[in-house]
């Protein structure tokens, strides 16, 4: 091995983290740097639009308590890291980054954990009463809206929209749901389990109009407009459309950054051999669900990735060959009206699903148990209330099913 | 090596029992159970389950 190598990982959330640890874990001399848009110390989201969301919507919230709890707790002795927050990453300059404070940093190897960042409506006005949510700051500024009786659109029905429904309805908000598709979350769930959770959400006094989408927002009174036309009153809106992969400050590296940054299975920018991508923003085969490359919007994501992402590093500077064969086993999981959802898989890639447990009638008051399928083999399992020991089986069963390259 | 789950923030997530079924697992009324005090030859897939807890649940010393 020659000199200790220099690691830059631009993106101080989950993946970055991770990334550092295990890192430094598989190579303990090597130079890490973190840099980070956000001015906190790497912190937990998914509580942005559960728990969190309603402790910082209380009358008098104490913001930074809340932050507190949602500080990532980190295996990184002090100062093991050279940690630039508050600081952005602009540009490549060939085997250089160049930093929004002015700063250039040189690698050995560049690690993008940059993560994503709200669609917006491709409308102008009212910027006042819109609100997106992926950061803490944008969740503190949301919680001040959400005041009890006060009305809110909800602009997109994925699991952010449908959480934060969820939870200002909790709040005592008048809620509807604007979803351009049939059911909120249908791309994601299947149009079976979308409808039961649809129907959940509307026994819960959820507004859901499904097939519509906002057109216009007016400045001058509180309306939102949809495309048939109809005006709704709103004093909030937010804008859960979906997300945009951070790569624009890897434009010029060779990368491919059609869809956050392609990788391949060691997950190695294809076109940039001293770049790779961890967490939401890495596009990367995984054999469970055969060779296309995919994005993956879940919490567990950055975890496995990481890892993967250190074994590659620490393999090519020891001079190895990464093991082949990296395929992680996605979960997600969702809070809802108090439901949990529980995935293992890949429902978004199913045919069709199969209840194997419960009715989906019952939703929200039985635990429910389905199982999707694509080309007559099992490629997810989900819980709806169901407890994580009566999941576990099924989870297990999915993961013989899944041997590599049985699915496409 | 010691492993201590925080009761009061575990949301019985069972990711976990996933990551290191060895240490982590639930009893037959669902209840999470773990081994308290742990061979450090575990000690990979015990920071793995400590990772994979959406919680923060899981310390270990
Ligand atoms: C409200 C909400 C609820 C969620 N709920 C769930 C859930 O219930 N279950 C689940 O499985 N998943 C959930 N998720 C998804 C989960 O939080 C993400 O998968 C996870 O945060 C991804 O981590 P990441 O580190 O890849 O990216 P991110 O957490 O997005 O972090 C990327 C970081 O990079 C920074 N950055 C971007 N560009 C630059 C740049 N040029 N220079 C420096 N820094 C930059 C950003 O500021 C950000 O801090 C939720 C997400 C949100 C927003
Ligand atoms: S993963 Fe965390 S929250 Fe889930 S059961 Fe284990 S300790 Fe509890």
């Amino acid at each position: 091995m020659t000199a200790a190598p220099r690691i830059t990982i631009v993106g101080a959330s989950l993946a970055g983290l991770r990334t550092a640890e295990a890192v430094l874990a598989a190579l303990p001399e090597a130079r890490v740097t973190m840099v980070g848009a956000e001015r906190y110390l790497p912190y937990n989201r998914p509580p942005l639009s559960k728990d969190a969301a309603e402790a910082l919507a209380a009358p008098g919230a104490d913001a930074a308590a809340v932050f507190e709890r949602l500080v990532l707790k980190s295996r990184l002795a002090t100062g093991a890291v050279d940690m630039r927050l508050g600081v952005a990453a602009e540009a490549m300059e060939k085997d250089a980054l160049r930093l929004s404070d002015g700063t250039v940093l040189r690698h050995d190897w560049l690690v993008a954990a940059t993560g994503l960042r709200p669609r917006r409506l491709a409308l102008r006005g009212a910027e006042g009463r819109r609100f997106v949510l992926r950061t803490f700051d944008e969740a503190v500024r949301l919680g001040h809206a959400m005041r009890p009786g006060a009305r809110m659109v909800v602009a997109g029905g994925g699991f952010i929209g449908c959480e934060i429904a969820a939870t200002a309805r909790k709040l005592g908000l008048h809620v509807t749901i604007v979803e351009p598709m049939e059911q909120p979350m249908i791309g994601a769930l299947g149009p079976r389990v979308a409808a039961a959770m649809a129907a959940m959400h509307r026994a819960q006094g959820v507004t859901i109009l499904a097939g519509r989408s906002v057109a216009a927002v007016s400045d001058s009174d509180s309306a939102v407009i949809l495309d048939d036309g109809r005006a709704l009153e709103a004093d909030l809106m937010v804008e859960a459309l979906g997300s945009h992969p951070n790569v624009e400050w890897l434009e010029g590296s060779g990368a491919d950054l059609s869809n956050g940054v392609l990788c391949d299975n060691r997950l190695i920018a294809q076109g940039a051999d001293r770049l790779l991508a961890v967490g939401d923003v890495a596009r990367f085969p995984n054999p469970l669900f055969g060779p296309a490359p995919r994005r993956v919007e879940h919490w567990c994501v950055p975890g496995q990735t990481a890892r993967r992402a250190a074994e590659t590093i620490a393999a090519c500077e020891t001079g190895r060959d990464p093991e082949p064969g990296f395929a992680p086993m996605p979960s997600f999981w969702s809070d809802q009206h108090g439901t949990r959802l529980q995935s293992f898989g890949a429902p978004a890639l199913a045919e069709a699903a199969e209840v194997i447990s419960g009715d989906l009638t019952q939703v929200g008051t039985e635990p429910v148990i389905v199982e999707y399928h694509r080309g007559g083999r099992p490629v997810a399992v989900l819980g709806l209330g169901a407890p994580p020991a009566a999941l576990a089986p099924h989870r297990a069963r999915l993961e013989r099913a899944l041997s590599p390259e049985t699915v496409e | 090596m010691k492993v201590h789950v925080d009761m009061s923030i575990c949301l019985l997530h069972g990711q976990c029992v996933i990551a290191a079924p060895e240490v982590f697992s639930f009893d037959d009324e669902g209840q999470l159970q773990w081994l308290a005090d742990v061979d450090d030859g575990l000690r990979a897939d015990v920071e793995a389950a400590a990772d994979a807890c959406p919680e923060q649940a899981i310390r270990i010393d």
